[in-house]
């Protein structure tokens, strides 16, 4: 089943990290991604520019209006994701595991159970 | 899949482009579909049959090749949609087969054609003139194949919509100021493509340098086809200096320039000295005499920044002054000839007529942390990082961001 871990991010934390823990972040997620795609578990996966780039559409009755947003009140974002097939929820925990924003006081990842995607392919 | 000997695949995707070159001036661009079937029927062919007898004229059996799959599919195809392609047959050639230097040109104008989406210009480049299959290009824009074939197919659809889809000879000039741009954007995006991206099978900017070659070989009195392919080899000599093993950006001023592929330089700095003199520069040609006078020098220090202000003013007169980015680019250099807090306040001006312009940040940044301003640079470096879509470049501005604080912890 298919899995969609959110990298939940915290600027301040990412500047805090030193060049060479940046390096292996970096580095982590590489192999994660080898891994998993070598695994054939791998589906895609994307880093999103900071919130501060979002535009919110959403209609209050009339046409859909356009702003700036969406002014979350957390510090933390969704940084990004994975989106993973693997066999079961304990298989996606055990991946989320091995991401390195895991060991990473103050960044978190989030699953969610994916219940319908169209990659494009078909 | 294609044999090593005698023909390489660059040699294959030459003679390929060449032949489709060929039968689109013979059939015209209404027919592109047909004409690149053909062409790959023939080349089907060919990679069955050379192996044993390899013709004198490699490119003639091609041509002859393919316009015999052409009356054969355009027959087929008559049987099943009689109308619509009786026209096509019944028609003359658009123009008498003509000499081989314009074959490229033409094709690369139908591909950039004004009127097609920038993305489908550059994918039906990549694909019809570039010869790099929907596959390779899909993995370069990392997308699905079936999105670049579909914008592949709606671009080819739309030419045929368009019939007559070229302007006549004398306005040539428009059209190929459209082709230079949309090789400038696929060289563009070549260098920002992010760091830790998976290996590639096909190379951005190596198609777009090689494009504009050709380009450059259709219409060698160009001087803005000649700067352009000379502000590419002189950006391209910069990349491996640009770029670390980390995936990680070094900006101009910490470049360790002996790392930039002087030969690269040497053929650039040798295009714009051909192309100057006498020369109205038009914004690429502009663009490398900037980059040439970087190249030129040994450092930041003895760059000849007075110069390169002096060309940064008049690309923005060339350019109508409706390109922030090249203002910014303008102030850059200011700093260096009129001093920081000339540029600082000048930086704020171009803010308030563009909030939210790409790069502002980042250039006030380093502007402030050589004024020595901590507290503001790092601000400006925060508000840098949360600006950037660009992750290499996001590492670069967090990197600066670390050592500021370090340094003055």
């Amino acid at each position: 089943m298919k899995y969609l871990i959110i990298m939940q991010v915290d600027p301040a934390v990412l500047e805090q990290l030193t060049d060479d823990q940046q390096r292996q972040i970096q580095e982590g997620h590489g192999a994660f991604i080898a891994a998993t795609k070598e695994r054939g578990e791998f589906i895609a996966a994307q880093a999103l520019a900071d919130p501060s780039q979002s535009k919110v559409v959403r209609s209050s009755g009339g046409q859909p209006e356009v702003t700036d947003g969406p002014f979350v009140e957390s510090k933390e974002f969704m940084g990004g994701f994975y989106l993973l097939d693997v066999e079961d929820e304990a298989r996606a925990v055990e991946l989320a595991r091995q991401i390195p924003d895991a060991n990473i006081p103050g960044l978190a990842l989030e699953l969610r159970p994916v219940m319908f995607a169209d990659l494009g392919a078909g | 899949m294609i044999p090593a000997e005698p023909v390489g695949e660059g040699r294959w995707r030459e003679l390929a482009r060449q032949a489709l070159a060929r039968l689109l001036r013979s059939y015209g661009s209404a027919q592109f579909d047909l004409c690149e079937d053909a062409v790959q029927d023939a080349l089907l062919q060919a990679y069955q049959q050379w192996p044993a007898r390899f013709p004198d004229d490699p490119l003639g059996w091609l041509i002859a090749t393919a316009r015999r799959r052409y009356a054969d599919r355009a027959r087929s195809d008559a049987r099943r949609r009689h109308r619509e392609t009786r026209a096509a047959l019944l028609q003359p050639p658009v123009a008498p087969e003509a000499v081989q230097r314009d074959d490229s040109l033409l094709v690369l104008q139908l591909c950039c054609h004004p009127d097609l989406p920038r993305s489908g210009q550059v994918a039906l480049t990549l694909r019809a003139v570039a010869g790099l299959t929907t596959a390779q290009i899909a993995n370069v824009y990392q997308v699905p194949e079936r999105t670049i074939a579909q914008r592949i197919t709606r671009a080819k659809r739309r030419l045929c919509e368009l019939g007559r889809p070229l302007p006549p000879p004398g306005q040539a000039d428009e059209c190929v100021t459209a082709v230079l741009d949309v090789l400038y954007v696929m060289f563009a995006e070549a260098h920002h493509t992010t760091a830790g991206a998976p290996p590639r099978d096909a190379d951005l900017a190596v198609e777009a340098i090689h494009l504009t070659r050709l380009l450059r070989r259709s219409v060698p009195e160009s001087t803005e086809v000649t700067g352009l392919l000379a502000l590419m080899l002189l950006t391209e000599a910069r990349h491996p200096a640009r770029v670390g093993p980390d995936g990680r950006l070094t900006s101009l001023d910490e470049q360790d320039r002996a790392l930039w592929d002087r030969e690269l330089i040497d053929e650039g700095i040798r295009l714009v000295e051909q192309a100057t003199p006498g020369a109205e520069p038009g914004p690429y040609l502009l663009q490398a005499c900037i980059a040439a006078l970087h190249a030129e020098a040994p450092d930041i220090a003895t760059t000849d920044w007075d110069e390169i202000l002096a060309l940064y003013r008049l690309l923005e007169i060339v350019t109508g002054h409706r390109n922030p980015t090249i203002t910014l680019n303008r102030i850059v250099a200011q700093a260096m000839v009129d001093g920081i807090d000339v540029a600082l306040a000048r930086i704020d001006a171009l803010e308030a007529d563009h909030p939210g312009l790409p790069r502002l940040n980042a250039v006030r940044a380093h502007l402030l942390e050589q004024a020595d301003r901590p507290d503001d640079a790092a601000r400006a470096y925060r508000r840098a990082i949360a600006a950037t879509v660009n992750l290499a470049e996001q590492h670069h501005l967090r990197h600066r961001l670390r050592r500021l604080s370090g340094a003055h912890a």
